[in-house]
């Protein structure tokens, strides 16, 4: 028995180390950062002092507006983003696993493969497909008579879910898809004997029996969204993007460290982020499971 | 309306929607591949879908020669990231993995808690307190700075204690103990190879991770030398709006870093959709 537990202890030895280090000890550190703030001495001469500030950084992360307006564009991304997001892949994957789809093995890899394109590079592909001198999109667009300008205020919120959108939809489409699969064939012979359509099987029987992936799906989404960087960065550097070095929290947060120089900021304005996702976390796991327990 | 014909309808509706999907998530690949075939005045040029300034080959050889080949030293780069980071990851998953579902000791399933709880961390708030560790312990701007953050995995864990689950069987460990072998030598000789596809299943998800991240070396590396492939085409599409020259560069580049990806998607869908399914399907 003693040698089983020396065995667990050491297989389980590099991860918890590593885990710590690369973990555990950064949330620690950024929460201690948090506290702290640099002061400049005398005329900005002598240097500048670190002196503890309380929650100083929190209240100043939280009274600036372009911090604010940060979780107010993560908001309408949310809003527009998840339910398309959803509905495609819900809705592809309920085709594919109807009887009259054919090559179901080709859709599902053409469907999935921008997800294996880089993020940097989906972000790349679509931003030279919305730059106007370089994409015939655009240019199809405008012999169409449609003028869309994919940076604008406006565009700018839909230019970056769609690219979202062309990355994570095949890949939620075959989670979806598999947990489709999964279901009891029985049932759905069940539901065919009792005289339901394909509409009626699908909204009475089969989305119902997904809930639990469609949660998890809709928990992983919103946690991705708040993490939202490397599109919007990308986005910034097109001439006369509406998108700012403070458009999202996280754009937020780099450049208060890398353009100014405030790790105290910079790290405030992390932890409020990451608890952000554990509060939203925390309130889908109690939505759903109060619901399950309910239908039990 | 006959009965076959309104099949014969729906079945053109069903396959009809997927194949307009299909065409949105191809079409940028496609332009990708065409435009990675153009020279500068060509992709400007617009109507991108031709072959028009057909120029693949010149393009190519600007990407070996531009600032001493950099960019295949970045192809290198990304290479050592990405497997030697996902090979020493999925191993380490996969032992910890294998301990959660072998052995029983006091407060495991709290500690598989504290690594569920680690799924839920998003990881962009850790970059910067890393950076700030690192350059404290002086290993910023180093591969170890990269290469360490990505050994650890929470998800691959849960994956590899999943997949364990399904894949060791239990009789043949117990076997290998009356056979008188010690508990490493039997997760080295059995345990680890029943449960290889699990293996391979985290080590593909973590080379993809890996390969496309961006933001931990945008914030822990300077030196060109080091930068991953994402990293240093990032770098070159910050210029080429000052210097249109560098699009053929970035556009090239980037089809040659999408290649074995999508190489490794096509040839392994049966470990990632395993690997899709047992984080989804309980």
């Amino acid at each position: 028995m003693k040698a089983r537990t020396r065995a667990a202890a050491l297989l389980l030895t590099p991860f918890f180390l590593l885990f710590t280090a690369v973990l555990v000890v950064p949330i620690g550190y950024a929460v201690w950062l948090s506290l702290f703030t640099e002061k400049q001495s005398g005329l900005g001469f002598g240097g500048s002092e670190t002196v503890f500030t309380g929650l100083g950084n929190y209240a100043a992360a939280l009274g600036d507006r372009a911090f604010r307006d940060g979780f107010g564009v993560l908001l309408g991304y949310c809003l527009l983003y998840l339910p398309l997001l959803l509905a495609g892949a819900l809705g592809l994957a309920l085709l594919l696993d109807t009887a009259l789809a054919r090559a179901r093995r080709f859709f599902q890899l053409a469907l999935f493969l921008p997800h294996a394109v880089p993020g940097i590079i989906a972000a790349l592909i679509w931003v030279y497909l919305y730059t106007p001198q370089l994409s015939p999109v655009v240019q199809a667009m405008e012999a169409g008579g449609i003028g869309f300008d994919f940076f604008s205020p406006e565009g700018a919120l839909p230019s970056v879910v769609n690219i979202a959108l062309w990355e994570w939809l095949g890949y939620n489409l075959i989670i979806f898809y598999a947990a489709l699969q999964a279901i009891d064939r029985s049932v759905l012979e069940a539901a065919t004997v009792d005289g339901a359509g394909a509409w009626r099987t699908a909204f009475a029987v089969k989305i119902p029996l997904l809930r639990g992936s469609l949660a998890m799906v809709g928990l992983f989404t919103v946690i991705g969204s708040l993490q939202l960087f490397t599109e919007p960065l990308i986005l910034s550097r097109g001439t006369g993007s509406a998108v700012t070095s403070t458009w999202t929290p996280n754009l937020y947060a780099y450049s208060a460290a890398f353009d100014r120089n405030d790790y105290g900021l910079a790290a405030a304005a992390s932890i409020l982020l990451a608890l952000t996702a554990a509060l939203l976390s925390f309130a889908v796991t109690r939505l759903t499971r109060g619901r399950k327990e309910k239908t039990a | 309306m006959s009965a076959p014909r309104s099949r014969w309808l729906s079945k053109t509706a069903v396959n009809g929607v997927l194949l307009l999907a299909t065409c949105y998530m191809l079409f940028p690949l496609v332009w990708l591949v065409t435009a990675a075939t153009k020279d500068a005045g060509g992709l400007l040029a617009g109507n991108a879908f031709s072959f028009e300034g057909f120029d693949l080959g010149g393009n190519l050889a600007r990407l070996a020669e531009y600032h001493d080949g950099v960019y295949f030293r970045w192809y290198l780069n990304s290479l050592l990231y990405a497997g030697v980071g996902a090979a020493a990851c999925a191993l380490i998953s996969v032992a910890a993995g294998y301990a959660f579902h072998v052995y029983d000791f006091r407060g495991k399933e709290k500690l598989f808690g504290l690594v569920l709880l680690g799924v839920l961390v998003p990881t962009t708030a850790l970059a910067l307190p890393m950076y700030l560790l690192a350059s404290e312990i002086g290993i910023v701007n180093t591969y170890a700075a990269v290469l360490l953050p990505v050994l650890v995995n929470p998800f691959g864990v849960y994956l590899s204690r999943v997949l364990c689950a399904a894949y060791v069987p239990d009789e043949a460990l117990e076997a290998a103990r009356i056979d008188g072998a010690g508990e490493l030598r039997v997760f080295w000789s059995i345990g680890l190879r029943t449960v290889m596809p699990g293996f391979v299943t985290v080590f593909l998800f973590q080379f993809t991770a890996v390969w496309n991240n961006f933001f931990l070396p945008l914030v822990m590396l300077s030196d060109q030398k080091l930068f991953p492939l994402s990293l240093g085409l990032y770098a070159w599409n910050s210029n080429a709006h000052a210097e249109p020259d560098y699009y053929p560069l970035v556009v090239t580049g980037s089809l040659l870093a999408v290649v074995p990806l999508v190489v490794a998607f096509v040839s392994l869908q049966r470990h990632w959709k395993a690997g899709l399914t047992a984080g989804s399907v309980k």
